[in-house]
């Protein structure tokens, strides 16, 4: 019985853990909100971290999108030419890419990247002090912190996903036309006739929406690091599991939503 | 100019804070002591408004600070300057970045008017010419010396010091003792001091309060501390382990 009791206790304090977590995941959310219109914004902190996120990101970025398209338009190549579908890979790889892969991998990217990377630096300024000393001097944290990460990844998810998927497509095209053979006019047409201005849609609104998770979770565990250097550590990692899982989840519900959205007619 | 009524404060199972009442009037210094873990650090970010009381209030210059939300509080922040006990400088700031940081956000844009606040802040508290370093090039003696010159830059009418000597040589101790001496001649600046240390407490306090068990347990002047009878006083100004378990 005692047994039992300790069970339900610790899968009860799992459960109120996980919902203050993502009550104050909302709530810091909310907060950045508000602070981006009430606060002017800090430009300087901007650039610094669209640089640190858009610019540095790039390479990783262009190589994942570069191999995926690689890698899917060979084994869809592999697949469809016993079926001799050789001209329908082109939309394929595409459709995929906007989808699904181009989104989901370069957020997935960027959660263990930049994610961490703001996880990290928050929680080694809340425990040395340093967002203490913010407010100190009359700072709110969440304008001086929290915002410019926000916005920085908020604009450059999308800009760094659009990249990949024409990397990524661009790449498919190389392989199945110069490595398998395919006929290339046949490719570039179908891609272009089958490929929906929607579908490029949904890998933006997807990528918007992933970056809104990333930023806000990895901002959260940061500005709320346990004291001591173990607490970093600890909080990083939660920051980029959180972030990934939060995203894995969300795509499924944002595929269905986003499919009944725009294609409901 | 500060009171603080009937502060009380639980931090998880234990209670730091038990009803802390103290005063402090306009260019007076206070040192607050008390056993590591006491509470003092706490009570000082009470005053700051870094921490909210689960009961008592905090007057600042007769305005009621408790129960402000963290925005409300930032008028009244920009009047009170905190030395903390890490310095709490920003690491990926230089020495400039972060003197200049407090002015920026009051509105100064003039680069001139930057460059000579931040170099007569620098210069009082002799580090001339450090500007360009960043907080990691500097020992911890230098680094307690640019954030007090950051805290004060501004020119508060309080300023808290968290511990200021602790992890110093006693040279360098002395240099911020002084230093804390200084200010408060030099701008009128009333202050908090909390600290173990007895040399600091006895040179920089008109007033020293100690805190025991969540309260202020005893005050009086250096002398009358060290007058004291009372054996908790006694041991601690004294460093008599009496009392505690000590092993051998």
């Amino acid at each position: 019985m005692q047994v039992l009791q300790a069970a339900v206790g610790k899968f009860g304090g799992l459960i109120v853990r996980a919902c203050e977590t993502v009550g104050g995941v909302f709530l810091l959310f909310a907060d950045t909100l508000r602070s981006l219109f009430r606060y002017r914004l800090r430009w300087d902190q901007l650039w610094e971290q669209m640089y640190f996120i858009g610019i540095r990101s790039q390479v990783v970025v262009l190589t994942t999108g570069a191999f995926t398209g690689a890698v899917f338009a060979a084994q869809v190549w592999f697949q469809f030419k016993r079926f001799g579908m050789e001209s329908a890979i082109g939309p394929t790889v595409s459709i995929a890419m906007c989808r699904e892969l181009g989104p989901v991998l370069v957020c997935l990217l960027l959660a263990g990247r930049v994610g961490a990377a703001m996880a990290a630096e928050l929680s080694s300024m809340k425990i040395t002090e340093q967002v203490d000393a913010l407010r100190a001097l009359g700072v709110y944290p969440t304008e001086y912190l929290v915002v410019p990460r926000f916005l920085a990844l908020v604009i450059s998810a999308p800009v760094l996903t659009a990249l990949a998927l024409v990397t990524g497509i661009g790449v498919g095209y190389f392989v199945a036309v110069q490595i398998f053979g395919v006929d290339g006019a046949y490719y570039w047409d179908n891609t272009v006739k089958y490929t929906d201005r929607k579908d490029v849609a949904i890998a933006l609104i997807k990528a918007t929406i992933f970056a809104i998770i990333i930023a806000s979770i990895s901002c959260y565990k940061g500005m709320n690091c346990p004291p001591g250097t173990a607490g970093v550590g600890k909080t990083t990692t939660e920051a980029v599991v959180n972030a990934s899982l939060a995203l894995l989840i969300s795509n499924f519900f944002l595929t269905v939503l986003l499919n009944a959205v725009l294609y409901s007619n | 100019m500060l009171e603080l009524k009937d502060i009380r404060k639980r931090l998880g199972e234990q209670e730091v804070l038990r009803g802390v009442n103290l005063k402090v009037a306009g260019g007076e210094k206070v040192v607050v002591i008390g056993r590591s873990g006491c509470g003092k650090s706490v009570m000082l970010r009470h005053i700051m408004g870094l921490l909210q009381p689960d009961g008592g209030e905090v007057f600042f210059e007769g305005t009621k600070l408790t129960g402000l939300s963290e925005e409300a509080w930032n008028p009244y922040r920009r009047k009170i300057g905190m030395l903390f006990q890490g310095a709490a400088l920003f690491d990926s700031l230089s020495v400039f970045e972060n003197l200049a940081f407090p002015l920026r956000e009051e509105g100064e844009k003039n680069d001139r008017v930057l460059r000579d606040k931040v170099a007569e802040s620098l210069k009082i508290v002799s580090l001339a010419g450090a500007e360009a370093k960043m907080p990691a090039e500097l020992s911890g003696g230098m680094k307690k010396r640019v954030a007090l010159a950051r805290a004060v830059i501004r020119r508060p009418d309080l300023m808290l010091y968290d511990e200021p000597t602790t992890g110093l040589d006693p040279v360098v101790a002395d240099s911020i003792n002084r230093l804390i001496l200084h200010l408060g001649k030099m701008f009128g600046m009333a202050s908090i001091v909390v600290t173990h240390d007895m040399v600091s407490a006895r040179m920089v306090g008109d007033r020293i309060a100690y805190l025991h068990d969540g309260k202020i347990y005893f005050e009086g002047t250096p002398e009358q501390v060290d007058r004291c009878e009372d054996p908790l006083v006694r041991d601690f100004v004294r460093g008599h382990a009496s009392g505690m378990d000590v092993i051998g």
